[in-house]
């Protein structure tokens, strides 16, 4: 049994573990980043740009969950090869779309035929990164700007009356009081990302739901690749368990770094806990 | 072909009536706008009976969670945490192939590994748990006032919490659970991506939207009408649970009333 738990496929199947947590570990900082610059865009007081910010965080928050995931992917993937095939061969006159067909240049394929296995793995998983990253950006836009709205106003005006400008304003002041306001939907959208991830496998990388289903199933009924039964069940059922003790974990530290971030602050908790000391 | 003649062969494809093969070849716009809107007939069947039966259930499991017998609180607790702590997609997959091993125990778990049973049970369970967390919540934000005022007139037990708690309850808990159900709606595109099989090609919006994606490796025209049919379910659903908010908080002075804000969610 245990010898059977160390095969080749099973060690995939844990390193693909380390797969969810590498996504999680990327996608978490880009995806702050994007909704930090979408907040920014809806917060300008240049109008079109204002309207690009506000438009990314409505649009994507507003239509529905896996549609977005499905069609990021494609739409991505083709984009990028479009943009390549301009580049690389300005003197193909076919037309791109051929009835049901996508056709570029051999040079514009991404990634190219003869590059190595590796990178076509890497290539999926950076375009997983990315569509994860665009989606949850806008939700992280949205809490962004709701804590840019809520450190209290006078803070600002303070801030105006000593001589600031408007940026200096913006990041020296209302950008290092935001967190503690922020810190409640981004936790909570930790939590939705942590719960995100098996979608991965929707987006074709070979992540933890991939193998659980691989390597439970019995092939066929007389003759299988493994020596049991279905076992997909028992398999899902780890699953659910590591991702039960993972939120779980998740939500311990975030509980106490909420405690810490709210020393010292205006707020009902920081309150708490200038009377408690 | 008129898109009179595709309505009419592909108006209820996803329950099986009409033409039994999809569309081949050359997909109109007509196609596509048909096939999907007809997927939506079972996410809408999802969602209704998951969000009616969910409801109930979640009111129990609120004041389960809030009970101070032990044998009442922990299992409440415990089952909010499992269901609201791992993807509702892990769920399905394992209620699946849990399914299918019942099913080699006995011919009466049959109908559990269709879509129809199956995938209903899975989000019924999941939907109970979310709500009965909003429930919770709100169960203890209710003002002390509203409890003393109950108290001094006389009522208590199951007459105080039908009469004052629960109404309160519901008041307080009904914006976050319009987001609730909205979020529901959203998820019911995840039952056929996640084993349990379309049987015969009857599947919901998504699962036709792919197919056309797949087909003309074109996915700007397929996910968009998808996300037409779903504001438009978003914006029903904000209607009907819009209304029935006017109607809990009809005795509120105007000013004080709260307003529904639209907060969807992505994945659970």
């Amino acid at each position: 049994m245990s010898c059977y738990l160390t095969t080749g496929k099973h060690l995939s199947f844990y390193a693909s573990f380390g797969t969810v947590l590498l996504l999680l570990a990327v996608t978490a900082p880009v995806s702050l980043g994007f909704g930090f610059a979408g907040a920014m865009a809806a917060r300008a007081r240049l109008t079109p740009l204002s309207w690009l910010g506000k438009g990314y965080i409505a649009i994507v928050r507003g239509v529905p969950d896996i549609a977005f995931f499905l069609f990021f992917v494609i739409a991505l993937d083709q984009g990028i090869e479009y943009l390549l095939h301009q580049v690389r061969c300005p003197d193909w006159t076919d037309p791109i779309r051929q009835g049901a067909d996508f056709v570029v240049c051999d040079s514009a394929k991404m990634p190219l035929n003869s590059s190595p296995q590796w990178i076509h793995e890497v290539y999926g998983f950076s375009l997983a990164v990315l569509t994860f990253a665009i989606v949850f950006g806008a939700f992280a836009g949205n809490v962004l700007q709701g804590a840019m709205n809520s450190v209290p106003r006078g803070q600002i005006e303070t801030a105006e009356a000593y001589g600031m400008t408007h940026r200096q304003a913006f990041w020296r002041i209302l950008v290092p009081q935001m967190w503690i306001y922020a810190l409640p939907g981004l936790s909570n959208l930790w939590m939705v990302l942590i719960k995100a991830t098996p979608l991965l496998f929707l987006l074709g990388v070979e992540d933890i739901v991939y193998w659980a289903r691989e390597l439970g199933a019995s092939k066929q009924a007389r003759f299988t690749d493994y020596p049991h039964g279905d076992w997909r069940m028992w398999y899902f059922l780890a699953l659910l368990i590591f991702y039960l003790a993972f939120t779980r974990v998740s939500e311990i530290v975030l509980d106490r770094l909420t405690l810490k971030l709210s020393h010292g602050q205006a707020t009902v908790g920081g309150e708490a806990q200038r009377k408690a000391a | 072909m008129s898109c009179w003649q595709t309505l009419q062969d592909y108006a209820f494809r996803s329950l099986g009536y009409g033409e039994r093969l999809l569309p081949r070849g050359d997909y109109t716009l007509c196609d596509q706008f048909v096939l999907i809107g007809s997927g939506m007939i079972w996410n809408i069947y999802f969602g209704t009976l998951a969000v009616l039966t969910g409801f109930l259930f979640a009111n129990l499991l609120a004041v389960g969670k809030l009970s101070k017998n032990r044998l009442a609180r922990k299992p409440a607790e415990w089952f909010i945490f499992v269901f609201r702590g791992s993807p509702l997609f892990i769920q399905f997959f394992f209620a699946y192939f849990l399914f299918l091993s019942l099913k080699s125990v006995s011919p009466i778990f049959d109908p559990l590994s269709a879509a129809w049973l199956g995938a209903l049970i899975v989000l019924f369970l999941n939907t109970s748990a979310y709500s009965a967390e909003i429930f919770h919540g709100a169960l203890l934000s209710i003002p002390r006032g509203d409890m003393e005022a109950a108290d001094a007139y006389g009522f208590s037990g199951w007459k105080k919490f039908r009469k004052i708690t629960w109404p309160t309850m519901l008041r307080l808990a009904w914006p976050a659970y319009t987001n609730e159900a909205i979020f529901l709606f959203h998820a019911t595109t995840l039952v056929y991506f996640s084993g349990f099989p379309a049987w015969r090609q009857q599947g919901d919006a998504l699962y036709y939207a792919r197919y056309f994606a797949d087909k003309t490796f074109n996915p700007f025209i397929p996910y968009p009408i998808l996300a037409f049919y779903f504001i438009l379910l978003t914006l029903a659903i904000v209607g009907i649970f819009g209304a029935a908010n006017r109607y809990l908080n009809r005795h509120l002075p105007q000013n004080t009333k709260r307003k529904i804000r639209l907060r969807p969610n992505l994945i659970r």
